[in-house]
């Protein structure tokens, strides 16, 4: 048998060194650097707010790429870290425990304890159970959430006062926490972008590729696998926490199973496995959302189909549509 | 005799009434190229599965090199040097072929939760995996994505990834398999020039390439050994011609 030489992959077209995929995310990483400039030029706070949110859940977006995009766990319960790490801070401040210094790394550690356990069992399975399972686990913890009277049950209860950080920082300030954010969501995107290509992101990405054979060549894959899991649960917490400063309340329907619904679909929309994939994902959703339910009170109607759309017809999400990814 | 490198001791497996694996025993001294031939629905797939810990067996014990691993796990049998390779192939088609082999070296390299520094600039496992690509002929393909290369340029690939983790002995299941007669050609030449230096067993539907290659051949009939010998041995053997060469095949 001969081999079959297939066409050069496409990889588009680029000005200079600038192909479109560079060029994109220099644009939408410029943008959100000037929000709150514009914000405050035009007197449209709620840009920044909208902007805020859209940071936000693209650092819970960017947790969830790295397992579901990198590394194949297609979790159907990520909006749990959020609601983890977000009550976390919401209790704490309601415990008269204000300072960021103790709420932080507490919502960090509480969503990495929950991913360890729900990993440790639910990596042992795999496809729809896998789904199943961590859907099953994230309904758990939001039925839990109703259930605390003491901290407004399904009410959800009103944070008075940011997270403290002495004078170090001062979250209130509106476009100070923005920064924070935006900051910090450039900091975890370089740390995934370590961690895929060291070897735990090859571990990572074999076992998604073939987990059978990285075992038979000699890789325990499932303890890999689970700290992957407990990364992207850290680092999720963590967007909780920040979401309930950024919102001034806690309630369960941060972690409702449609908001686990919406991390995915910002992440396929993004396109998997794309760096900025995650980012660009929430601000298309986000301002998408926003924009349709200004025109329509129907906006789902319109958002559901139009998702479905780009999922179906462009391979790879956005990314995969500016970088011309092949498709099959 | 030199020293038995793997002891296969009275190994049994059932899957409800069928006898996959009937009081199967076997030594292998180190250095032996032992082919296992035999009929479909033999048993050779559920050997290979449970050498390698994919299958448990009923009953019965395997000692690799000295060391009792009939109940360890997959990964663990690999670590210790007892590599295979795969009869539909199985690789990382999103790697490149460097990719794949460099992978395999890092499985034999320590553990890998190390989370910063950029794997695939790593000199210590991107030169032992050059030099396995090199070994099987690929040397020119490394770049290539695994989902771009030929049938034949993937079964030489399994066979890089397995050398590459510098394995004391090499299980390949059915390694000629969908290969055109010149690539089965260049495979039998590469397996002949590892003789020696590497144990293996060689589980083959090509007849040819088995007598041509094998120390000794074992013939399996539903999950039992009707007989083990050298090459002449096996031709002769009025069992074997019976059970699975049928009466004139052997003077090919």
């Amino acid at each position: 048998m001969s081999p079959a030489p297939k066409p050069p992959v496409k990889t588009g077209w680029s000005i200079g060194i600038v192909t479109p995929r560079i060029g994109l995310n220099i644009a939408v990483i410029a943008t959100l650097a000037v929000v709150p400039a514009y914000a405050a030029l035009t007197g449209n706070a709620f840009a920044l707010t909208l902007f805020t949110r859209v940071v936000i859940l693209a650092i819970a977006a960017l947790s969830l790429n790295l397992i579901m995009g990198f590394g194949g766990m297609v979790s159907f319960g990520h909006a749990a870290y959020l609601g983890i790490g977000g009550y976390a801070v919401g209790v704490l401040a309601k415990e008269g425990i204000g300072s960021g210094f103790v709420q932080w790394p507490i919502a960090i550690a509480a969503a990495a304890l929950y991913a360890l356990v729900v990993g440790a069992l639910s990596l042992r399975t795999r496809g729809v159970y896998f789904i199943m399972i961590t859907l099953a686990f994230a309904q758990m913890v939001y039925y839990v959430a109703i259930g605390l009277d003491r901290y407004g049950g399904d009410d959800g209860l009103t944070i008075y006062h940011r997270s403290g950080f002495g004078g170090l920082i001062d979250l209130s300030n509106r476009t100070l926490f923005y920064y924070l954010c935006f900051g910090l969501l450039l900091a975890g995107t370089y740390l995934v972008w370590r961690i895929v290509n060291s070897r735990f992101g090859m571990v990572i990405q074999g076992a998604r590729s073939n987990e059978r054979r990285m075992r038979a060549i000699g890789f325990p894959t499932f303890r890999y696998r689970l700290v992957c899991f407990v990364i992207a649960g850290a680092m999720c917490g963590l967007a909780g926490a920040l979401l309930a400063n950024h919102t001034d309340f806690i309630s369960p329907a941060m972690m409702h199973w449609t908001r686990s619904g919406d991390l995915i679909v910002m992440v396929v929309l993004g396109g998997m496995q794309a760096m900025f994939g995650p980012l660009i994902g929430a601000l298309t959703f986000l301002v998408l959302e926003e924009g349709l339910s200004r025109l329509t009170e129907y906006s789902n109607l319109i958002l559901g189909p139009l998702l479905l759309v780009v999922a179906i017809s462009i391979h790879g999400g956005i990314d995969g549509l500016i970088v011309g990814r092949r498709s099959g | 005799m030199a020293e038995a490198l793997l002891e296969i001791d009275g190994l049994t497996k059932r899957f409800g009434g069928v006898v996959a694996a009937d009081e199967f025993s076997l030594m292998l001294p180190a250095g032996e190229l032992h082919a296992i031939i035999g009929p479909n629905g033999a048993g050779k797939s559920t050997l290979i599965g449970q050498l390698t810990g994919e299958v448990a067996p009923d009953s019965g014990r395997i000692r690799f090199d000295g060391l009792e691993i009939t109940n360890l796990p997959v990964y663990r049998r690999s670590q210790l040097g007892l590599a295979r390779s795969f009869q539909v192939t199985t690789l990382f088609p999103d790697f490149t072929a460097l990719d794949n082999v460099a992978l395999s070296v890092q499985a034999h390299s320590g553990h890998s939760f190390r989370f910063w520094s950029d794997a695939r600039s790593e000199i210590a496992l991107r030169e032992p995996a050059r030099t396995a690509l090199a070994r099987v002929g690929l040397a020119e393909r490394a770049a290539t994505l695994v989902a771009d290369l030929s049938h034949g340029e993937r079964r030489q690939l399994e066979i890089a990834m397995a050398l590459a983790g510098r394995p004391r002995m090499l299980l390949l299941d059915e390694p000629m398999a969908g290969m055109g007669p010149e690539e089965s050609i260049r495979l039998v030449e590469q397996l002949r020039a590892l003789k020696g230096a590497i144990t293996v067993m060689l589980i083959e539907h090509d007849i040819d390439a088995v007598f041509a290659l094998a120390d000794r051949i074992s013939v399996l009939v539903y999950g039992r050994i009707i007989a083990t010998g050298d090459p002449a041995a096996i031709r002769s053997d009025p069992a074997v011609r019976e059970a699975y060469l049928g009466e004139g095949a052997a003077d090919g």
